[in-house]
């Protein structure tokens, strides 16, 4: 059946939704043997959910699957697990490591694919209880490393290698399967310096050589340009633009990545005032937040502003507030109305009138398994000590002014709930994301981080959040921060945008700019 | 008919909801316990007195139980360490004795001089906790049994002179079981006891011993209500957001721990007026876990507790330890009782410990 | 004096990472002299001891593998080995034949008890030590319900010589005189007045080298992926709890079987406190040996038995010495005990959490170099 004409892989009008929100649309494209395709786009555009489709991770399957059809050498297929992808001769190189820290890197290279060697006990108690053909292992991991084309350590204990090498390892993995035929990198160079970058580029060509089709996921454009054959452009679930490589160039890029087509919706009243007074300076902040790592960043926050921060994910956007907020160890220097302000120490800064609207909602925002009224009254508590009572020598919760509170933040947020008791667990994203802000209200502040705001939440929901915070900054003057993925989304509500890229602000620009000035910030430092 | 099917449906999955929150092996629990005191009359063991028992028990254990509650507050989760606590009780009851103090001063004292022990104790032992953030229970019980072991070589080695307590024939080292007859034993019990036998029923309740629980249970319910005890439940439920609102995470954890001790300490003095004895040596060595399995009966888990499951937890546990050995005497004359106690109490530790929602930790 | 400098380092690490071992060897030195106990004396007590332990130790080994940690729940095991030993001990069957029997019967009463303490242990994810811990207890009241009431009436018991007076159940001590000491003394040779049991050694070895071959087989190496991280074997296609429960049914049959070589060196054994404490005295053992929660091998199983019984032999007439009482050797060997497990314990949480403020540093430390570089 096999049909020699088609090409290797073949993507037909792949659709998906989440609950409803369609987060891909009508994704056609073809990939041929040898080829490498590079695949750009911003954080959301879809490429990750669509490399999910074609490696047939769980996740798809519990969200009600996908639509349209993936066809490998001119036939239909569909992958129920990752492992049906692999027998096919589909290899992944994740993003994050999946490396066992304990291991050699051939004994990762082979991890649950060991060539064995029978024995007496094997045959009674069944394979499990073969012993491990150490030289055959060598060999193919030496013929793996050779494939990639860069020099490894095979014998190097993963924990004790760098970075780069541990990336090399996962790649050399996917090719020590014989039956690959194509290969995903996603991001692969992100972690890497420039001379294993690099060198995988090289590697990339050595493979594509051989016969296997690569796609390469990356923000480095001048990769792109430099290692494939063609750039597949993606934006808000869509193929924007499927071009040869060679006829295109990194502005082109961009512009296909951001451009929007209809830029009616920019803020309508910007307001940047250039007298305002400085109320927060920033100097040399740096902060360990992993995978969000912060360098040197300096930055002035006006009085009475809204300030975006944007960038890729990843380049550090989320670091700058847990870092200031003292959520994730930093240093530097932030002085805040002519005062420094102590870094890791969440409660100085609460202290001094500051608040932060968490993006880990779950995690840090809330507490899931108390009630709403827990949750709003709760800072506020504890920081300026409202919402209690003397009696009795004690100073106790005043139940009925944390009910009232709360039941005032409801009305407003319009939060969708049963009652102020409810646990903050049982409500949907949205609601969960109204009773943060309202947590970060009742606190009262001068000044607030909100961070991604709107990151899982419905439409709808996203509006109400935007316009709730809108309306604080305007009616009260609180200055506000905003970090957020989605440019669009801070160029309607934000007065001034900075873009962090590659840990450091690349550069801050009044909303009404184009999207692609933003973008071009945005790929500039990428590491 | 369609009518008939959904509230069918519904009568289930208001069953399965009551599962749900109360856990099957709470029902199957508090049903055993319902069955040893219907069957009690039927195989001729007295009412009365088996009740009688139960509250003297439950008048006994309940502060040790009650010692669970700060620390699963504040996410340290189950106190396995409580040995510690009791060890400073220890040291306080030996020592108001060694300095002569007798009757109710001797109480008083015991849990005055225990005090700055389960504070000193309580704080190395919440530093240590900090230290480990996550595996918590297991060291917690090697501590307590260090503690207990580590307290072994005190008692022998320590200038102890009272002629009550050391042994006679040495004249130095603690003897391993001490009288409490002259100094507090039943002393909060025979506080307004109501005693009923006076009329034929053979019901004594020691009204003084509750009346104690009772306000440090007040105490702790109260204490959870301030701003400092509210700190400490959120810092339990998520330390992330308790550390995002400013809270200083370790210091609740700490503070937690010492009541914990503190308690503990109180508890195991409570525990000796009514028992009348002190028992020295190995004898604090098991007395985390049946606490730890009454609070869990009573329907705590792993990250939540409250008074009431304080209260219904140590009622049930130590109604079945005092029910089982009579009822199942009288009707098989079979003593399965330890048996029993054991399957039961580390059954239900076992159920907390590997329930699938409890989350991370 | 760069490389004296490191040299000096290595050092100091390697005092560190051995404190345990060399803790312990400073106590046998102080202790040995002042017990006035004969060379030869504790020469045998530490050869009885060795062939009498070692092997119960060894099925710690293959839970550390699968990270796990330290298998409390081996007493499982234990009682697997002694309801083995009860049943041949009434049906009379002594000697090697008996032993060996008392092993087959444990071994399907091991695999059961191994399997749901895996299955329960799968479902404690991160917290394995506290739940197998909790678990030796539960099983404990099982292990009371079949011996003390369902040994006589269901399990048929012919020899009331086992039986308590009351008709059921087993009495408070098993004699097993008639093969103590069978495996022991099948293969002895004396070496200057020491016994040298040759064939428990023989038996210990052979243990080891199972081990050492399990290590190198797929399932050895699966255990040792899944150890170090569930969830990377789990994309790799490993069948984590599979894998898990396995490791946890090996150790419990290694366990029994330690257990029953265990007891044919003492020749009786009290019925329901036997398993009580061994599980303790391994672990314990065993880490003085240098192990850790999540890493040990053969040697820290040797030189931990060597040690740790060391100190339990001297610790009482050390005591008598220093104190003028036995019991305070007698309890400072316990607390040594827990004091060691508790320290390795902490060890083990507070390296989880070490190595985070050093990113940290380094961040700081780069962007001082960037500073110096633009300047």
């Amino acid at each position: 059946m096999e049909n020699k004409n088609a090409p290797l892989l073949e993507m037909r009008n792949i659709k998906k939704g989440f609950f409803g929100n369609q987060v891909l649309t009508d994704i056609n494209f073809t990939l041929n043997e040898g080829e490498v395709l590079g695949l750009v786009g911003e954080n959301g555009a879809g490429k990750s959910t669509l490399m999910k489709i074609l490696f047939g991770m769980d996740v798809i399957r519990e969200t009600g699957g996908y639509e349209g059809d993936i066809l490998i050498n001119g036939e239909k297929v569909e992958f129920a697990t990752p492992f049906d992808a692999l027998k096919a001769g589909i290899g992944m190189v994740h993003q994050e490591f999946s490396l066992i820290p304990g291991f050699t890197a051939t004994e990762n290279i082979l991890l649950n694919r060991e060539p064995k060697k029978k024995n007496v006990i094997s045959e009674v108690f069944g394979d499990r209880m073969d012993t491990l053909d150490y030289k055959e292992m060598d060999e193919r991991a030496k013929r793996a490393i050779e494939k990639m084309g860069v020099e490894i350590d095979a014998k190097m204990v993963i924990s004790s290698m760098p970075v780069g090498h541990k990336q090399f390892t996962e790649i050399a993995r996917e090719l020590s399967k014989e039956n690959l035929k194509l290969l995903i990198l996603d991001e692969p160079t992100a972690v890497l310096t420039e001379k294993e970058a690099e060198a995988l580029l090289d590697s990339i060509r050595g493979m594509a050589a051989r016969g296997i089709a690569v796609i390469f996921i990356t923000h480095r454009l001048h990769e792109i340009l430099t290692v494939c054959d063609k750039v597949v452009i993606m934006r808000d679930g869509y193929v924007v633009k499927d071009t040869p490589a060679k006829e295109t160039d990194v502005t082109d890029i961009t512009k296909w990545m951001v451009g929007r087509s209809v830029s009616a919706n920019v803020s309508q009243d910007i307001k940047i005032n250039p007298d305002a007074r400085t109320i927060m300076s920033i100097r040399k902040l740096w902060v360990d937040m992993p995978g969000e790592i912060v360098r040197n960043v300096n930055l002035d926050i006006k009085e009475g502003e809204i300030l975006g921060i944007g960038g890729l994910a990843g380049q550090g956007k989320l670091g700058i507030p847990n870092g200031i907020m003292g959520l994730y160890e930093a240093g530097g220097t932030v002085e805040f109305d002519g005062k420094p302000i102590a870094l890791n120490s969440p409660r100085k800064c609460l202290d001094a009138s500051l608040a932060f609207v968490s993006e880990d909602r779950r995690g840090v925002g809330l507490l899931l398994d108390e009630s709403l009224e827990w949750n709003v009254a709760f800072p506020a508590m504890q920081i300026h000590n409202k919402f209690l009572k003397k009696c009795l020598f004690f100073t106790w919760r005043d139940e009925k002014a944390i009910h009232d509170v709360t039941q005032k933040y409801i009305d407003e947020l319009q939060i969708k709930c049963t009652s102020s008791l409810q646990k903050a667990r049982e409500l949907s994203g949205g609601n969960q994301q109204k009773v943060c802000l309202a947590k970060a209200f009742a606190l009262e502040p001068r000044f607030l981080f909100v961070s991604e705001p709107t990151r899982g939440i419905d439409v709808g929901a996203k509006a109400l959040v935007l316009e709730a915070l809108k309306k604080f900054n305007r009616e009260s003057g609180i200055t506000v921060v905003m970090i957020s993925s989605e440019l669009e989304e801070l160029r309607m509500t934000c007065d001034r945008i900075a873009i962090v890229s590659g840990g450091r602000i690349a550069g801050i620009l009044p909303a009404d700019h184009s999207s692609e000035e933003f973008g071009m910030l945005m790929v500039s430092q990428v590491k | 008919m369609g009518k008939q099917i959904t509230t069918s449906l519904g009568n289930k999955t208001r069953f399965r909801q009551l599962v749900d929150s109360f856990g099957l092996p709470r029902i199957i629990i508090t049903g055993f316990l319902l069955l040893l005191f219907i069957s009690a009359p039927i195989v001729g063991a007295d009412f009365a007195t088996q009740l009688t028992n139960t509250i003297n028990r439950f008048s006994w254990n309940a502060v040790l139980v009650l010692a669970m509650v700060p620390m699963i507050h504040s996410g340290c989760g189950l106190n396995f360490g409580l040995p510690l606590g009791i060890v400073s009780g220890l040291l306080g009851a030996t020592l108001s004795i060694e300095l002569g103090f007798t009757g109710a001063m001797s109480f008083v004292m015991a849990i005055v001089i225990s005090t700055p022990f389960a504070l000193l104790f309580g704080g190395g032992y919440g530093w240590l906790l900090n230290k480990i953030k996550g595996g918590e229970m297991m060291i917690a019980t090697y501590v307590g049994f260090s503690a207990v072991s580590f307290m072994c070589m005190m008692w022998l080695l320590l200038p102890y002179h009272s002629p009550t307590m050391v042994w006679g024939f040495a004249g130095t080292g603690l003897r391993t079981v001490i009288s409490l007859e002259g100094f507090y034993d039943q002393l909060l019990a025979n506080f307004l006891k109501i005693d009923l036998s006076s009329i034929g029923i053979n019901l004594v309740i020691p009204t003084g011993s509750l009346l104690v629980f009772a306000l440090l249970a007040l105490a702790m319910w109260a204490f959870l209500h301030t701003k400092t005890g509210t700190a400490m439940t959120a810092v339990g439920s998520n330390p992330a957001f308790a550390k995002a609102a400013g809270i200083n995470v370790d210091k609740m954890r700490l503070i937690s721990v010492i009541m914990s001790t503190w308690l503990g300490a109180v508890g195991i003095l409570i525990y000796e007026q009514g028992f009348g004895f002190i028992q020295l040596y190995m004898g604090p060595f098991w007395m985390a876990l049946p606490a730890v399995s009454a609070i869990l009966i009573g329907g705590a888990s792993v990250n939540k507790a409250s008074i009431p499951n304080v209260i219904i937890g140590t009622f049930l546990f130590q109604g079945i330890v005092t029910m089982t050995p009579t009822v199942m005497n009288s009707a098989f004359h079979m003593d399965m009782s330890e048996v029993i106690r054991v399957i039961v109490s580390q059954g239900m530790i076992l159920y907390a410990l590997t329930r699938k929602t409890e989350g991370g930790r | 004096m760069n490389n004296l400098l490191n040299k000096k380092v290595s050092v100091l690490d390697l005092i560190r990472n051995n404190s345990v071992p060399l803790m312990f060897i400073l106590i046998c030195a102080i202790f040995i002299p002042l017990s006035g106990f004969s060379g030869s004396y504790l020469l045998n007590e530490i050869m009885t001891r060795l062939g009498r332990n070692a092997f119960l130790i060894l099925s710690l080994l293959i839970p550390i593998m699968a990270g796990m940690g330290l298998n409390f729940g081996m007493t499982l095991g234990a009682m697997a080995g002694e309801i083995g030993l009860i049943l041949v001990a009434d049906w009379q069957i002594w000697g090697i034949p008996g032993l060996i029997l008392a092993a087959i019967i444990s071994i399907p009463i091991s695999i059961l008890l191994g399997l749901m303490c895996g299955k329960l242990l799968n479902r404690a994810k991160g917290r394995e030590m506290i739940t197998s811990y909790i678990i030796s207890f539960f099983v404990n009241g099982l292990y009371q319900l079949v011996v003390l009431y369902m040994m006589g009436p269901i399990i048929p018991i012919a020899h009331n010589t086992l039986k308590l007076p009351r008709g059921y159940g087993i009495r408070n001590t098993v004699s097993l005189l008639p093969m103590r000491q069978s495996i022991d003394n099948a293969l002895a040779i004396y070496v200057g007045g020491v016994k040298i049991p040759v064939l428990t050694l023989i038996i210990i070895a052979l243990a080891c080298l199972f081990i050492i071959w399990f290590r190198k087989t797929k399932l050895g190496q699966d255990m040792r992926a899944v150890g170090q991280d569930m969830e990377v074997a789990r994309d790799a296609g490993i069948n984590v709890e599979r894998t898990r429960i396995i490791s946890m049914v090996i150790s419990t049959v290694f366990a029994g079987f330690g257990m029953i070589i265990y007891l044919q060196n003492l020749g009786n054994f009290p019925t329901y406190s036997a398993h009580t404490n061994v599980g303790m005295f391994c672990i314990a053992a065993l880490l003085v040996g240098g192990a850790s929660v999540e890493k040990a091998s053969i040697g820290n199983v040797f030189l931990g038995v060597i040690l740790f019984h060391t100190m339990f032999i001297v610790a009482p007439s050390a005591g008598t010495k220093i104190a003028g009482d036995s019991m305070i050797g007698e309890y400072f060997r316990v607390f040594v005990s827990y004091a060691v497990i508790t320290v390795a314990l902490v060890m083990y949480e507070a390296k989880k959490r070490k190595s985070q403020s050093l990113m940290g540093q380094m961040l700081a430390q780069a962007q001082k170099d960037e500073e110096g570089k633009a300047e």
